[in-house]
């Protein structure tokens, strides 16, 4: 097979392989964790979409804007910090289940009767 | 609730279809084989960046040079959302990046062979990117809940991917003899490890039963390998290009391809540490995240002193 001349590796490899095996840098990848939230369009909720780490809620929003809004449509993102949700736990799923005949509270729940005529009274 | 009742409250949401969420109760091996396996994840897009990260100064047009340049920031995305997936099951990200760089974690072979041309960066982007998408599709549909959310928004962007690397084959194939030579060049070279991508064959592969049951994996590798042959054998026969495995057949009778295994143990060698690449790609992403430590720095610096003011 034909072998081409041109190399493009350009990156300084020999540093890098010096590297391997060396101690690992100080701790300093794992920053807290924040919330995203897109919002698509005016109008619209803002929507969970992931989270990022960021040393704080600034650089959090330019992280979220490069990591969730390469696509999707985006006019305001939110960032939560994920410590400051609180959340029921999936265990409990039973609270939001009625434990009676509750289709009063839809307009399903309601039966269209004929108007009431009204009657002469002597 | 007893040990058993648990595990059959967790199959039979499994059963239906339901999703699996971070705090629900889940077999310890469940737990760890997600872990291992969206950890791999992870590292193969943030690995497989490198090699098409290398052609970015060198690409032969503005067009394809932006698209390459969005490819692999979407790579390095994807990466930090399955690392935030991983999480969620109780690995902190700094612990698997630790992993990556002390070369003690495990990512996709393939990275660990070399583009020395353009034309594997077409290739790449067409066959590797393909490969990907027919075992991502599948991820979409398992059980645990934070994977299969990122693997929406990584699938979405994946079909980008593909799409440029089969307008850059086309483009190629479409060009001079020599341009042709080089797409077969490389195409004969990266045949076997596509053929190895999906891992060794359902015979020899160590994973139990237990990770299919609970929607981990989807697809055997011998499935995957069939669903990758039957899209893509076609689209590469019509470029006329030659494809290195004489014996490669598909069975009208039994829906099946049949062809010559690849090197199983260059596969095995490969895997652990000694291929032709997995050196210089440890040496790029470890220098790379030394090189990367002054922003660390300057940011931790900057909210400190934010909070001292």
């Amino acid at each position: 097979m034909k072998r081409y001349s041109f190399t493009c590796y350009h990156q300084p490899i020999e540093e890098g392989l010096a590297l391997l095996g060396g101690p690992l840098p100080d701790h300093d990848t794992q920053w807290p964790e924040w919330e995203v939230f897109i919002q698509e369009r005016r109008g619209g909720s803002h929507i969970n979409v992931g989270a990022v780490h960021a040393p704080d809620g600034e650089m959090a929003l330019i992280l979220a804007k490069e990591t969730f809004t390469r696509r999707q449509p985006c006019v305001n993102l939110w960032i939560v910090n994920t410590q400051d949700i609180h959340s029921t736990r999936y265990e409990d799923e039973a609270i939001f289940q009625s434990t009676f005949d509750r289709s009063y509270r839809n307009t399903t729940g309601f039966k269209l009767e004929k108007p009431v005529q009204a009657t002469e009274v002597s | 609730m007893t040990e058993e009742q648990l595990l059959e409250k967790f199959e039979a949401r499994i059963r239906r279809n339901e999703k699996i969420e971070p705090g629900d109760w889940m077999p310890d091996r469940y737990r760890n084989g997600l872990i291992r396996m969206i950890s791999q994840h992870a590292h193969s897009e943030v690995i497989g960046a490198l090699p098409e990260g290398t052609w970015i100064p060198y690409a032969p047009s503005f067009k394809r040079k932006m698209a390459l340049i969005a490819k692999v920031q979407d790579e390095i995305g994807h990466g930090q959302m399955l690392y935030r997936a991983a999480e969620t099951l109780g690995i902190s990200r700094e612990e698997m990046i630790n992993q990556l760089l002390t070369g003690k974690a495990i990512y996709s072979n393939v990275f660990n062979y070399p583009a020395d041309t353009w034309a594997d960066i077409a290739i790449i982007g067409w066959l590797v990117d393909g490969a990907a998408i027919v075992n991502q599709t599948k991820l979409l549909l398992g059980s645990y809940g934070p994977y299969s959310r990122a693997m929406e928004r990584i699938c979405f962007e994946e079909g980008f991917h593909l799409k440029q690397g089969y307008d850059n084959v086309c483009h190629l194939m479409g060009g001079t003899q020599k341009q042709r030579d080089m797409v077969q060049e490389s195409f004969t070279r990266w045949w076997w490890p596509l053929m190895m991508f999906f891992g060794p064959r359902d015979k020899d592969s160590v994973h139990s039963s237990d990770l299919m049951r609970w929607k981990v994996k989807i697809k055997s590798n011998d499935e995957l390998r069939q669903e990758f042959l039957s899209s893509f054998v076609p689209k590469i026969r019509a470029f006329g290009l030659a494809i290195p495995d004489p014996d490669l057949r598909f069975h009208e009778d039994t829906k099946e391809w049949t062809f010559t295994d690849p090197d199983w143990d260059e596969f095995h060698r490969v895997i652990r540490g000694n291929g032709p690449m997995n050196k210089e790609r440890l040496g790029v992403r470890r220098l790379a995240h030394e090189e990367g430590r002054w922003v660390r720095e300057a940011l931790e610096a900057f909210v400190n002193e934010g909070k001292s003011a």
